[in-house]
């Protein structure tokens, strides 16, 4: 995987609205922006709604995941060109769905719907109507999603990303800050792992930054390229956005985002934890 | 530049949308205001970041309509800065526990 593969500039997307082939979707948590107007022949998914299973506390598997796209359309030989807003973190969770359910050609936008608004580009309300396709989705590739165990596991042995803010790493803050502070879990981070806030990868305007740029700030925030690595944030989102980066982006192998995220790992009972600014000893 | 807090009651009218019944002011420190242009009028769809002392990223929100916006933070000092089609905008705020309600302008460059 690489840029040229895994990514699509804005520009590049407003001049292909009408290729043959192409499947523009938007994903957000808040799907009222999509309705409040898109990218002209987009279709929604709604992270919540749409991704999630609404009994177990799991988003939706193999099946739940095929019937979706089959009835929104979406057909295993189309390129699913995804976006959305808070700088594309619920598009590169569905990228990274896309990728767990083994979906061949996917790609994100640079930068979402921030760079789309903020170089003024064209918007749509037309909801368009796609006929409904039989999908089939594969097993899904554990090669890419932790879970729980195996993060205690890694603890001292793998490199484990934390990817939310500085105060949520050092126990100060629960949650992001647009969000409610009100969980009852325990602050702090999982002891060895690395700050890298995801905000690290992204420019202002949303967009990620040059390769050169990324494999410095990972590098010097003590990545070993010799060992797996586990990203994890708060409920997996903001993770998916670093793990974009690291394995789509810069091509890194064996990268798995923990989608349990701290919203799990800090409710367990009986793992470590460490607080503050350091990552802590194993 | 740091600016005082705009208490409610202030001549600026609250535009802030109501918060949750949840939430627990007692707890919460809330940063609440509203972006507007040169001109005062509202700047809704800006991008408003939530920046710590260190300058570190802690949050983003998109303005409402009316140019409302709000983090959940925590005391002290922290930077909001706004990107729009209307232009960007920056301002440091000390806040407390409680509702701090702030307006942040935005110019074109």
């Amino acid at each position: 995987m690489s840029r040229d593969t895994a990514l699509v500039s804005a520009d590049w997307a407003e001049k292909n609205l009408e290729t043959p082939g192409l499947v523009f979707v938007e994903v957000d948590e808040d799907t009222t922006a999509y309705d409040g107007g898109h990218i002209p022949g987009a279709i929604k998914i709604d992270w919540k709604k749409d991704l999630q299973d609404p009994v177990r506390r799991d988003f939706v598997n193999q099946e739940q995941f095929a019937a979706l796209l089959s009835e929104r359309g979406i057909g295993n030989d189309d390129t699913v060109i995804l976006y959305g807003g808070n700088n594309n973190w619920f598009a590169a969770y569905a990228y990274w769905y896309f990728k767990l359910y083994g979906h061949e050609q996917v790609k994100l936008i640079d930068g979402g719907r921030k760079k789309w608004e903020l170089d003024a580009r064209p918007y749509s309300k037309d909801v368009p109507s796609r006929a409904a396709t039989s999908y089939t989705a594969k097993a899904p590739d554990l090669s890419i999603r932790a879970f729980r165990d195996e993060v205690v596991e890694a603890i001292g042995v793998k490199n484990l990303v934390d990817v939310r803010s500085p105060d949520e790493f050092a126990g100060r803050l629960l949650a992001p800050a647009h969000l409610p502070q009100e969980q009852s879990q325990r602050a702090g981070h999982i002891p060895t792992a690395l700050s890298v806030p995801w905000s690290k990868a992204a420019n202002e305007d949303g967009t990620f930054k040059s390769d050169d740029e990324l494999a410095k700030i990972y590098g010097e925030a003590g990545l070993d390229g010799s060992k797996d690595t586990i990203a994890y944030c708060r409920i997996g989102e903001r993770s998916s956005h670093t793990w974009f980066v690291l394995k789509e982006l810069l091509g890194q192998q064996n990268v798995k985002n923990y989608d349990g995220s701290w919203t799990e790992y800090g409710s367990l009972i009986g793992v470590p934890i460490a607080l503050g600014d350091e990552p802590g000893k194993a | 530049m740091t600016s005082p807090n705009i208490a409610a009651g202030c001549a600026a009218p609250d535009q802030s949308a109501p918060l949750p019944a949840s939430v627990d002011l007692e707890k919460e420190t809330v940063i609440t205001g509203f972006v507007n242009n040169a001109d005062g009028e509202a700047v809704g769809g800006a991008y408003v970041r939530l920046l710590d002392s260190s300058g570190e990223f802690t949050a983003e929100v998109v303005t409402s309509p009316e140019g409302v916006f709000r983090f959940f933070a925590a005391p002290g000092s922290w930077t909001l800065r706004a990107l729009s089609r209307a232009g960007n905008g920056e301002l440091t705020v000390d806040v407390t526990r409680g509702v701090n309600e702030v307006a942040l302008s935005v110019a074109a460059a």
